[in-house]
């Protein structure tokens, strides 16, 4: 039962990005180059989708418990460190270049795109790159 | 330099509508899951291989698959909005590369951060998302622009 809620709610988010034009990586792009052909309607995903997690997240994280009564795993929300930052400025620039976040890519890989499959690839790499090695090399400084 | 918007291609209503699912799919998530609804993190964490309770790949892959569905469906559907990826191979693998590494070394990309994070009134999301968009913006004035 669990197990399919969680297949709902990734076909949910799944839909809302294909709805919303987020999947299209030439639309993210243009809502990015604010001074070319600007589209804002990324924007608006933002307002349509913030408040329902307010919402949601603030009637759960009171309970403090799923509706299953399991405990939530809620990332701290107060912890600053140089990673957040430097990651953060890394993710914007691939982005940009490309118009994927990780989200639609999944979407265009769905859809048997090949540019997203080399899009992702790429991604796991460089996911790897990051837990494996990096972490590797600041614990051995 | 100069701010024009493209109205041809503004679309509010499908981006407030999609963007309503994707704050519930977060919502759903937690709810039923306790878990945070980000790609970054549920993606990188499959690629985890020491002490992993079998639950810890479970839940992540039916969710990677609820996805997948719903590009078949959406596709099935005509749903789907003409899939325009212009950039080159070469940017393809240099763009994931930044992606994926920048991702787990920030904690969280688009979604754990902006519609996560920022629902929680996480101050941490909100310098990330403030970062990433900032990012995001500049590098795309850069690479369209001047390069």
């Amino acid at each position: 039962m669990k197990n399919y809620l969680t297949l709902f709610a990734g076909f949910v988010f799944g839909f809302g990005l294909i709805i919303s034009g987020m999947s299209n990586p030439n639309k993210v792009i243009n809502f990015l180059d604010i001074t070319g052909n600007w589209d804002p309607s990324l924007a608006l995903v933002m307002l349509g989708a913030i408040p329902l997690a307010f919402l949601g997240f603030r009637w759960i994280e009171r309970s403090h418990k799923t509706i299953f009564n399991e405990e939530l795993h809620l990332p701290g929300k107060d912890h600053f460190n140089p990673s957040l930052l430097i990651g953060s400025l890394l993710f914007g620039v691939g982005w940009a270049i490309t118009g994927f976040c990780p989200g639609p890519a999944i979407v265009a890989m769905g859809l048997g795109s090949v540019k997203a499959i080399i899009f992702i690839v790429s991604m796991l790499i460089g996911m790897l790159i990051n837990d494996r090695i990096l972490k590797l090399v600041l614990k051995s400084n | 330099m100069s701010l024009i918007i493209n109205w041809n291609d503004f679309t509010p209503i499908s981006a407030l509508i999609g963007g309503a699912l994707i704050g519930i799919a977060s919502v759903i998530l937690i709810a039923t899951k306790g878990r945070i609804l980000g790609i970054s993190g549920i993606v990188g964490s499959l690629l985890q291989r020491t002490n992993t309770p079998q639950d810890h790949y479970r839940w992540r892959i039916y969710f990677i698959c609820g996805i997948l569905l719903a590009a078949v469906i959406g596709n099935v559907l005509n749903l789907l909005p003409k899939l325009d990826i212009s950039s080159d191979y070469s940017t393809l693998i240099v763009g994931g590369l930044l992606v994926g590494f920048g991702t787990r070394m920030g904690s969280g990309c688009t979604s754990g951060h902006a519609v996560c994070g920022l629902g929680r009134l996480s101050p941490r999301s909100l310098v990330a998302t403030m970062t990433f968009m900032a990012s995001g913006f500049l590098t795309a004035y850069v690479f369209y622009h001047l390069i």
